[in-house]
């Protein structure tokens, strides 16, 4: 004991160590942060996580192909939709199965959405963690908006589990094309809002510019990808690089800015909501017509081998690694999710600023624990 | 003049002689405060009810909602409701927490805010004391409550407690600086600190609009300052509830939050009225100097009226400010105050002083 | 630099490497002890530039334990994967690459911790997820008679 007394240096006897979460307003669910605080200086931060995790990879060994879908729904519950895609188009990549364009369409169109829906959540939570409460209404009242097209033709609002390897699971719903119209011309309207709400506010530039910066060699050494990588210049665009479905047949703008503060961060999630909407005006007006889904044979196999699809989620890169032996089960699925890199970097960018900022940062990465844990 | 028709201090002459006529002059006194101490306390359980049931009503307002419409109609009694509920929930004792100044600790808070309460002039002739240093004491009073605050921090042991203690300790003795200035610059107006001699100076016109540019700046910051010092709005960083989950009071549970919760209204109510005292004419109808029939008929609305009134709609303003901006960070709250509003409120008070010497104010 | 180019530029390196051309990447099968040089020697040298390791996975093959990385040039927008095996169950070790790339950091305590391959040299070696009781669930034989259901 008198030891220990003596061991400890004043450098840490200085240092007030504080537990941020698992149940913290501004942690988004079950995130523990450790955070050495010197006064209200953050000295250092270590994530501690797994409060969730539910050994999805290894669940993923003993079922079969179309369950891996309702598992991946559940990782990032935000772009659930994206997260499926990711597992079908591996499936559909090992199979060699061509699908039809009309699948393509709407899949894209379900990303889009989804990503929108996901930055607008992401918006309301950023503001409320900034103390801006009204935000979070204003963010939740537009997603509704999306969640009831989701509803409409996936049966479901949030975890939907619309796709399923060859295609969708159902046809598009009759409303789908009007309702997602009317949507788009609404949110152009009500976009700008938000701006004036948040964006334009001199508090908010006081909390956020140059808070958190994030180099671009770091960014890619620690693989930040998503808005959060490309507001360090990080051109990371899956649908850029490595278009799959409809993306190919779209234009759209990669959002990048060099910055890669706090600001930039939320910029480039707003800029993205521009662009996801401009990507779905050109794809709802012609929506292919063919079958929504092709047929696959009862039981999946997939070819012995490796498969690896990587996707663009609302976060960031999701990369699905399927390891196949020929059976109807995977041998080995890993999830490269992006919120767990994300996550990585914590410490690196928010060491030296205040707590609010730590708080901020996080915010700016847009981290959902589930998928962290997976 | 239609105006004495609301006049309170014969009735308050008249209570007080005839308890002089009926006992000693001590107990009198005695008599005359239980009177006084019930009346604010109604008043104080009254407007703190009244205010969390607005601050909601304004922020689903604000927030595309509804707010509360369950319980009565438009849900006029969910706070009565809420305060009920709040007092038969458990009291959690803290392992390791000073039991007596985690007990205190709310006390103190709202001591100081009954205290602040005495001295405010609510009409012509209301008010319980009437001191000639009544800008002092509302001043010295109302920061008292930081005291409060601290100990409740310091007293729970719990690091966000203690991290919200400091940051509200840090930010009200700055802001205390701020108000005590902008008060002093109507004090140098008006020429004296008496609340009464105060409004009774803006008869003719509110002093906002009788102290020239440098009224309106000293009101501004006052808001400014005023809103930091109540911990509320884009200052309310001792409970930041995204950083330190609820700050000072997170230890706090049943009637002993209820206590803060009640103060941190009843604090806004009274900045909310000492401005409404100082800067817009407290109870003093609206008055344009020469045009008499206009002021005649503003004399008909009791001046009870006129204080509620001016008094929400400074919440009103405060209310706005806390729904729609975002939180500052403690080192721009402490730049904010020791860099920008001190020194604007320093030349502030020369201007004032230079345009009272000279005699340039209306 | 397309496929073959890449083989050619890896054949260079090492003569040993086993190099297979996937359907997707090219990839390349690296004996533990040469992991680290190997993995240094594509981040750094001019004409490759892996300098973006973005999936890092840990693999039971029955008898072997092996780490994937999956590495991508951001100059130029080249992929190459990168296996390794130990056939040590007791203490299978490897060598970190987390100073090369700093996302390898977390990507290896979260192999350590579901399939406890030690790293060596990594600055922070923890379990991430689980406790120090668990056993590492990702590997084949990992038996759990209350939450893994067998038909």
């Amino acid at each position: 004991m008198e030891e220990k007394v003596k061991n400890i240096t004043t450098e840490e006897q200085q240092e007030y160590v504080i537990n941020m979460g698992p149940q913290h307003p501004s942690t988004h669910g079950v995130l523990r942060l450790v955070v050495s605080l010197k006064g209200e200086t953050v000295k250092s931060v270590q994530p501690h996580i797994g409060y969730i995790h539910r050994g999805i990879e290894k669940m993923c060994e003993s079922i079969t192909y179309p369950q891996v879908i309702h598992l991946t729904d559940r990782m990032d519950y935000l772009s659930a939709h994206i997260n499926n895609e990711a597992v079908c188009l591996a499936v559909e990549k090992a199979l060699e199965v061509e699908i039809s364009d009309r699948i393509k369409v709407i899949r894209t169109l379900m990303s889009e959405l989804t990503r929108i829906q996901s930055h607008q959540l992401w918006w309301a939570s950023f503001g409320m963690d900034l103390g801006g409460l009204t935000c979070f209404f204003y963010g939740l009242r537009d997603r509704e908006k999306i969640l009831d097209i989701f509803e409409e033709t996936c049966g479901s609002r949030m975890i939907v589990s619309y796709n399923c390897p060859g295609g969708v699971m159902y046809d598009l719903h009759p409303d789908f094309a009007k309702k997602v119209k009317e949507f788009i011309r609404y949110f152009r309207k009500i976009l700008p809002e938000y701006n004036q709400l948040l964006t334009g506010n001199v508090i908010f530039h006081e909390r956020s510019k140059g808070i958190g910066n994030l180099s671009l060699e770091d960014a890619i050494s620690f693989g930040i990808t998503g808005p959060s990588g490309r507001a360090s210049g990080f051109s990371c665009d899956v649908r850029k690089h490595e278009p799959y479905s409809a993306y190919d047949r779209v234009t759209f703008k990669e959002i990048l800015y060099t910055q890669g503060d706090t600001y930039h961060r939320y910029v480039a999630r707003i800029e993205e909501m521009w662009e996801s909407m401009n990507i779905i005006e050109q794809l709802i007006d012609n929506i292919p017509e063919g079958p929504f889904a092709v047929k696959m044979k009862p039981v999946i196999k997939l070819p012995e081998g490796e498969y690896y699809q990587r996707v663009e989620t609302a976060r960031g890169e999701l990369g699905v690694y399927v390891i196949s032996d020929g059976n109807k089960n995977p041998y080995r699925v890993k999830f490269r999710s992006p919120n767990f890199v994300n996550l990585s970097v914590l410490n690196h960018i928010a060491k030296g600023f205040k707590i609010a900022d730590l708080v901020a940062i996080g915010g700016s990465l847009d981290l959902v624990i589930p998928d962290i844990d997976r | 003049m239609p105006f004495d028709i609301y006049n309170f201090t014969s009735f308050t002459q008249w209570i007080d002689s005839s308890l002089h006529n009926a006992m000693s002059p001590f107990w009198t006194a005695l008599t005359e405060m239980v009177i006084i101490g019930v009346l604010v306390l109604m008043f104080y359980a009254v407007v703190g009810l009244f205010l969390v049931y607005a601050e909601r009503k304004v922020c689903a307002f604000m927030q595309n909602r509804l707010g509360p419409n369950r319980v009565g109609p438009f849900g006029i009694f969910q706070t009565i409701a809420d305060l009920v509920k709040l007092l038969f929930v458990e009291l959690i004792p803290i392992k390791n927490a000073d039991g007596f100044l985690f007990n205190l600790a709310p006390f103190i808070v709202i001591i100081a805010g009954f205290m602040a309460i005495a001295a405010i002039p609510f009409a012509n002739g209301l008010h319980a004391i009437d001191m000639n240093i009544g800008v002092l004491y509302v001043i010295a009073v109302s920061s008292m409550g930081v005291i409060g605050v601290l100990l409740a921090g310091w007293s729970s042991n719990n690091k966000y407690s203690l991290i919200g203690a400091m940051r509200s300790g840090a930010q009200i003795i700055s802001y205390e600086l701020s108000v005590g200035l902008a008060l002093i610059t109507i004090v140098i107006l008006a020429g004296s600190m008496q609340l009464s001699v105060i409004v009774e100076a803006q008869r003719d016109g509110w002093f906002i609009f009788k102290g020239h540019i440098p009224a309106f700046i000293a009101f501004i910051i006052f808001l400014i300052s005023s809103t930091a010092e109540t911990n509320r709005g884009p200052f309310d960083l001792a409970e930041a509830e995204s950083e330190l989950t609820a700050g000072y009071h997170t230890e706090y549970s049943g009637i002993k939050f209820a206590f803060f919760f009640l103060a941190e209204y009843m604090n806004m109510f009274i900045v909310a009225s000492i401005a409404a005292t100082i800067f817009l004419g407290g109870w003093m109808p609206f008055h344009v100097g020469p045009w008499v029939g206009f002021n005649h008929i503003m004399d008909f609305i009791p001046p009870f009226v006129w204080y509620i009134g001016k008094t929400f709609f400074v919440i009103f303003l405060m209310m706005w400010f806390k729904w729609t901006f975002p939180r500052l960070r403690i080192d721009q709250l402490l730049t904010l105050e020791w860099k920008y509003l001190l020194p604007i409120n320093l030349v502030n008070v020369l201007i004032m002083a230079f345009l009272v010497l000279m005699g340039w104010h209306f | 630099m397309d496929k073959i180019q890449l083989g050619d530029f890896l054949i260079s390196l090492d003569k040993d490497l086993e190099i297979k051309e996937g359907k997707q990447f090219t990839e390349v099968s690296v004996p533990p002890e040469k992991l680290y040089s190997l993995a240094r020697m594509l981040r750094e040298r001019e004409e490759v530039q892996f300098d973006f390791l973005y999936c890092l996975s840990g693999v039971d093959y029955g008898q072997d334990l092996g780490v994937v990385y999956h590495l991508r040039s951001t100059v130029y927008d080249h992929s190459v994967v990168l296996k390794t095996r130990t056939s040590d169950r007791e203490k299978p070790q490897l060598d970190s690459v987390s100073d090369i790339w700093k996302t390898a950091d977390f990507q290896e305590r979260e192999v350590f911790d579901l399939l406890g391959i030690k790293f060596t040299n990594h600055p922070d070696l923890r379990r991430l997820f689980l406790d120090s009781t668990w056993g590492f669930p990702l590997r084949k034989d990992y038996a759990d008679d209350i939450n893994i259901v067998t038909k």
